[in-house]
């Protein structure tokens, strides 16, 4: 592969390395692992384990598409592999 | 206007639109057929991808499972949506650049083997069919409460219909239904919620009057979910909002498989992947993943409010109510048998606490008793609760037990049609391109001309409503149990080595089929052992639900060393790893 396009490559999988780690942190993490210690901190009427296992992981994964498809939008035209 | 008039209109009119579309979309060739042309705009494949997705299950039967669970709901609402990020980051982008028309092209392709896409192939297969034979029972069953036909006679009309609009309009056809269908079902879902929870909390938005204070009845001014946890404390059930304590909570380890095997699932069930095949570009396969996931996530994040809005709701309707003054509607539930009241203690009065009212499904013995309710030939057990409530009531009786007009119970029964047939008609759409083209063309004769490939892809789907039919009338036993084995399946199969497929060049042919075998085969086993021999689940007490995490890992670990200890894949497919990570040049690579 030429140069430039593993450059475009090792930075494809920094952004997918850093969104996944997100994600992982928002459902498995606080939805899960951290679900007990969360819940005794209350946001408005939700305990917020509870809020991040059935609303706010949710609205999470929603943003690390859109942040991951504008990413990667920007990319594909610095190295010019963009259609 | 009667509710009877109301459903057969939106019905009809729903119907006559699908039918409609699909004459229009009709297509002509193999490219039509399969991926729609390969050029259905970003936002509609998002919203057919959504359609696909949500099935009967989830518009009819997650609020109402979420509503039992609590907290533990969060495994179906995390696990289904979580998935496509993994779609979006690591599979839809690379696929799409690859072209092609299915997923075992790609296995067989990328692992220059027939033997993988065999493989691939009859996973495929196996998957959609475990996953049709439901959707055409829940098309049977919405027709029937609304219809008042028999359930048989509606699997046999959405057998007509699906059959209809999938053979004429192929992938182009089903794609431009499934968005008017995603339009129908999302209007029918939120109607009622955003009404009841006007009606409980004040706040337009279920979003936030799930978290909001209620504004009438004994507990007016506490928060909804405080008043949940209080109720389950007093009538013995686990904590609405807490986690892994309380009466038949699961443990965090199990939490934690069954959300990761469902998310994985998610992402290697072929008839989500294929709809990334459908969009022009690669750049429109990550925009359409963002436009699935925002308009899948309309449904998920409304349904846990619904699922505590309907648990409020129901528990102070019924509990310490006299049979003689509940409202109509409750008559209307116990016909279908998703209701039913055994007064155990002979006071006339309903009482609900934890526990099964009695064993196994309700069996009406055709009499009435004292108070006029339907006598049940179940045999009592010795718990105070006295009230059966199926799972599948809580979204098609919420208009009614909120009063809202018949032409809006009329829309939910369209909207649950909808949601069945769009995922039916995809799915049938996986198993005709997998015997026509994976099978037939690529595997049995390379020299089919266009014409009879088309003509063998249209009968393929008649076949399969034939058998999806068959399964929808006949119901084994075992249909609600393996859907476990079809997500557990696609987590363990296709997910992995998709994604070391495109990851990591060095992956070969000896792993990949090592790999889906060994990962398929412990599932499996576990599955059957757990589900039908009766064996304690023995790794770690995980559920068979959740153990395609474990095979997904076996995958993984098994492909990765037998890829080290094998041949290195040959330079043209490790070419074309490194072309299908290079956007250019996606609209040109469906050419075969």
């Amino acid at each position: 592969m030429e140069r430039s396009m593993q450059r475009y490559w090792k930075t494809n999988k920094t952004y997918m390395i850093l969104l996944l780690s997100l994600w992982g942190l928002v459902s498995h993490g606080f939805g899960i692992f951290f679900v007990e210690p969360l819940n005794a901190v209350w946001l408005g009427g939700f305990p917020l384990g509870f809020w991040f296992a059935q609303q706010g992981s949710i609205y999470v994964f929603v943003l690390i598409i859109l942040a991951y498809f504008l990413l990667m939008d920007r990319l594909d035209k610095r190295f010019d592999v963009h259609e | 206007m009667s509710l009877q008039a109301w459903t057969y209109i939106m019905v009809g009119v729903t119907f006559v639109l699908y039918l409609g579309i699909a004459w229009a979309a009709r297509v002509r060739d193999t490219k039509g057929f399969y991926v729609a042309g390969g050029g259905v705009p970003p936002l509609a494949n998002g919203m057919a991808t959504a359609a696909d997705w949500m099935s009967a299950a989830s518009f009819i039967s997650m609020a109402g499972m979420i509503s039992f669970m609590g907290y533990a709901g969060c495994m179906y609402l995390m696990g289904w949506t979580g998935g496509y990020v993994l779609l979006a980051l690591l599979l839809a982008p690379y696929l799409r650049k690859f072209g092609k028309f299915t997923v075992p092209d790609f296995v067989g392709d990328r692992y220059y083997s027939q033997a993988a896409r065999i493989v691939a192939l009859v996973c495929a297969i196996f998957v959609s069919l475990t996953y049709v034979a439901g959707q055409m029972r829940g098309v049977g069953i919405v027709f029937s409460r609304f219809l008042e036909v028999d359930v048989n006679t509606g699997v046999y009309i959405g057998m007509a219909i699906v059959f209809l609009y999938a053979a004429i309009g192929g992938m182009k056809g089903i794609t431009w239904t499934q968005v008017a269908q995603y339009c129908v079902l999302i209007m029918a879902f939120l109607i009622p919620i955003i009404t009841i929870s006007f009606q409980l909390t004040g706040v337009p938005v279920p979003q936030i009057g799930f978290g909001s204070t209620l504004i009438s009845g004994p507990d007016s001014g506490k928060y909804l979910l405080e008043t949940l946890n209080q109720i389950g404390t007093d009538l013995g059930f686990a904590q609405y909002t807490s986690a892994f304590s309380g009466p038949g909570a699961k443990p965090m380890l199990d939490v934690f498989a069954i959300t990761m095997c469902l998310m994985v699932g998610t992402a290697g069930l072929p008839h989500v992947i294929i709809r990334f095949y459908t969009v022009p570009s690669v750049r429109a396969a990550r925009l359409s993943a963002f436009y699935a996931i925002l308009f899948i996530a309309i449904l998920y994040t409304s349904a846990p409010a619904l699922g505590a809005f309907a648990r409020y709701t129901l528990v102070s309707a019924l509990n310490n109510a006299a049979y003689a003054a509940v409202p109509s509607w409750f008559g209307n539930w116990e016909k279908t048998g998703l209701l039913a009241w055994v007064d155990k203690n002979n006071d006339g009065v309903i009482t609900y606490r934890a526990g099964a009212a009695f064993t196994g499904k309700p069996a009406f013995s055709g009499e009435t008793g004292p108070h006029g309710q339907r006598l049940l030939t179940n045999a009592p057990t010795d718990n105070a609760n006295e009230l059966y409530v199926d799972n599948d009531i809580m979204v098609l009786a919420t208009p009614e037990i909120t009063q809202l007009p018949a032409w809006v119970i009329a829309l939910v029964a369209a909207g649950g049609l909808a949601a069945a047939l769009s995922t039916a008609s995809g799915l049938l759409l996986v198993i005709a391109s997998a015997i026509s083209h994976d099978l037939y063309y690529r595997v049995i004769n390379r020299n089919a001309s266009e014409k009879s490939r088309l003509l063998l892809g249209r009968v393929m789907i008649g076949v399969a409503v034939l058998i999806a039919g068959y399964f929808g009338i006949n119901p084994p036993g075992f249909v609600a149990q393996v859907v476990a084995l079809a997500f557990g399946l696609a987590s363990s199969s296709f997910f992995p080595i998709i994604v070391l497929g495109i990851f990591w060049k060095r992956t070969t042919r000896e792993g990949a089929i090592g790999g889906m075998v060994t990962g398929i085969g412990f599932t499996m086993l576990y599955i059957v052992q757990t589900k039908f021999l009766g064996v304690a689940p023995w790794f770690f007490g995980i559920s068979p639900e959740g153990i395609g995490t474990v095979g997904m890992v076996v995958n993984f670990a098994v492909t990765i060393l037998v890829s080290l200890v094998t041949a290195a894949p040959p330079a043209a497919v490790q070419d074309m790893v490194e072309s299908v990570r290079i956007p250019r040049g996606a609209g040109a690579a469906v050419d075969h």
